[in-house]
């Protein structure tokens, strides 16, 4: 049996998030061979559609309304629900980000269907298709059918590899005009964080500190070593409850699970509920002064040292290694 | 104010997973009450004392959860109330737990509902939007600020880092994310009161709710542990060395750089 998938482009900053890409490849494999087709909401999204089409959908709908500039449930169920009235899927796929968590439960909800959220791997193809997903943060997984109605998922980011582009792919892409009505939230302002640029949850490499940090200005050599390879900087539960960063830096079973290709641990003692967040990370690194931190047991590469003195060096190495 | 608060109890953070069987292990665990829903029952209460009212803890499963819900009247929560589904559901995924709850909750009048933006067992952060869906009340998830003025919500969320500032109006269901206030201990006072407050049990024959009707629509197949980490290799030598030794096994052996 072949099914037809809907995907949901997301952007951000006029550009399409990696997600997005990866989505396409999830909604490949369900879809057994049947089409995928890809949905991008916004007030100028027009122009972005093709890209999804070089990524594998096999065409796409765009709905653009001034209603649609900022994400609001609201505005984005009426629009998204006017995309599946007229497609009728048999499957959806979202990417697990911040938009993806809150506008799928609203969606299942107002499909009466289930939703596997934040699927890590996808097993079998078509009509036996499995999800995989982390539960406890990552100290278990599952493997989830969906017994009636629509498949619907989102995925994480980071984990399902985005099929290689293709510029040479065509497919329609066709608007939708929907009518957006009683948007019931206002969003005033949106106040970007002090970190700039990669998202925790979307980033290749991730430099997380610990109470080993020591203060605020600690995270600076971190700072300065993320920004270098391209990652973005995590934080254990200590650092946050010390006031040393901000919460949303937070890895961990309360906080956020993160799963990079490399994960560089300077000054965090390794709890089990810091682990939990991280441990799935595909190379771990620990950097602590304390050789019998319980971080090295998960670490594939451990430096027994002050992370003041080890990560500065670090830093110039891989300065040295871009170098060349 | 009309305030419900749904609560879910969960393995403790400190609990190791053992499988066996196929299911969770859950003899001889520590059970808590979901971190993000404590942020949630810490809210209520701030904005009941500050606007009056009253807060209900709610939550569904089995006799066991009664602790939780005494722990949150000891917080300081008013009323408690169990679905108790034990007898009745064998399996429930995030549908049927909205569609019990929202049966309860639509003919209570909520006008604020609190909930964690998400728990940490299961992790799917489905249940308080479906929920308010079902209500066709509007959400607003991850909260890390709430302030009330009459009908009027002013709401930041953390959005994956960066802070959305909003406005909304009641009735509104929101959902907890940390940095929203610090939860308070339950005093000893508040766990003597918390005894004498009413916890009400009421059972799936109680609502307007047929089995059937809220039948999972996922199943679980398989649950199962991840490969155990090895613990890899604590560089030696000089810490130079170490350092140069490290970019090349990054590099070359694990290619992650």
């Amino acid at each position: 049996m072949t099914k037809k998938v809907i995907v949901l482009g997301e952007a951000r900053e006029g550009a399409l998030r990696n997600v997005s890409f990866e989505t396409i490849a999830a909604a490949k494999k369900i879809s057994g061979g049947g089409e995928v087709v890809a949905v991008l909401l916004g007030d100028s999204v027009q122009s972005l559609a093709t890209e999804m089409i070089h990524y594998g959908a096999d065409r796409a709908i765009t709905v653009e309304h001034p209603h649609l500039k900022t994400y609001t449930s609201d505005g984005f169920s009426q629009a998204f629900m006017a995309v599946v009235e007229s497609e009728s899927p048999d499957a959806v796929v979202f990417g697990h980000t911040a938009l993806g968590k809150d506008l799928s439960p609203k969606v299942a909800s107002k499909l009466k269907s289930g939703l596997v959220s934040d699927v890590t791997d996808i097993e079998g193809e078509g009509a036996d298709v499995v999800f995989i997903r982390p539960i406890f943060s990552g100290k278990a997984f599952e493997k989830v059918k969906i017994k009636d109605g629509i498949d619907f998922i989102t995925i994480r980011p980071n984990n399902i590899e985005p099929l290689a582009h293709d510029a040479s792919r065509t497919g329609d892409v066709s608007s939708l005009s929907v009518d957006i009505t009683n948007l019931r939230t206002v969003i005033k302002e949106v106040v970007r964080k002090s970190t700039e640029g990669v998202d925790l949850s979307e980033a290749k490499v991730i430099v997380a500190g610990g109470r080993g940090v020591k203060s605020e200005d600690g995270f600076e050599p971190l700072k300065e070593l993320a920004n270098l390879l391209g990652g973005a900087v995590g934080a254990s539960r200590g650092a946050c409850d010390a006031d040393y960063c901000d919460y949303s830096l937070q890895i961990g079973q309360t906080g956020k699970v993160v799963t990079p290709d490399l994960y560089i641990a300077a000054g965090i003692s390794g709890a089990i509920q810091h682990l939990a967040g991280m441990s799935n990370s595909k190379i771990i690194v620990a950097i602590n002064k304390d050789p019998e931190a319980n971080i090295f047991k998960v670490a594939d590469y451990g430096i027994v040292g002050d992370l003041f003195e080890v990560i500065p060096m670090l830093t110039e190495e891989f300065k040295k290694l871009k170098a060349n | 104010m009309n305030i419900y608060v749904l609560v879910k109890r969960t393995f403790d953070t400190e609990e190791k997973i053992v499988v066996s069987g196929g299911k969770i292990q859950e003899d001889g665990a520590e059970f808590i009450i979901n971190p993000y829903d404590e942020y949630a029952i810490e809210e209520a209460i701030q904005v009941r004392d500050a606007h009056g009212g009253e807060v209900t803890v709610l939550t569904m499963g089995g006799e066991d959860a009664e602790k939780q819900l005494r722990t949150a009247l000891a917080m300081g929560a008013d009323k408690a109330v169990l679905i108790n589904t034990e007898d009745d559901l064998d399996e429930m995924d995030q549908f049927t737990a909205a569609q019990i709850l929202a049966d309860y909750l639509k003919d209570k009048n909520p006008d604020l509902i609190l909930a964690g933006n998400v728990a940490i067992d299961g992790g799917s952060g489905q249940v308080g939007p479906r929920v308010a869906d079902l209500l066709d009340i509007n959400y607003v998830t991850t909260i890390t600020k709430l302030e009330i003025n009459g009908t009027q919500v002013n709401i930041v969320r953390d959005v994956e880092g960066d802070s959305e500032v909003l406005e909304t109006s009641l009735p509104l269901l929101v959902t907890a994310q940390q940095g929203l206030n610090e939860p308070r201990y339950p005093s000893l006072p508040g766990i003597m009161k918390a005894k004498k407050k009413p916890l009400d049990e009421v059972e799936l024959d109680d609502l307007d709710i047929d089995e059937d009707d809220v039948e999972a629509k996922t199943e679980t197949i398989e649950i199962y542990l991840p490969p155990k980490k090895e613990a890899g290799r604590v560089l030696q030598g000089d810490l130079s060395n170490q350092v140069q030794e490290l970019v090349q096994l990054l590099r070359t052996e694990a290619k992650v750089v």
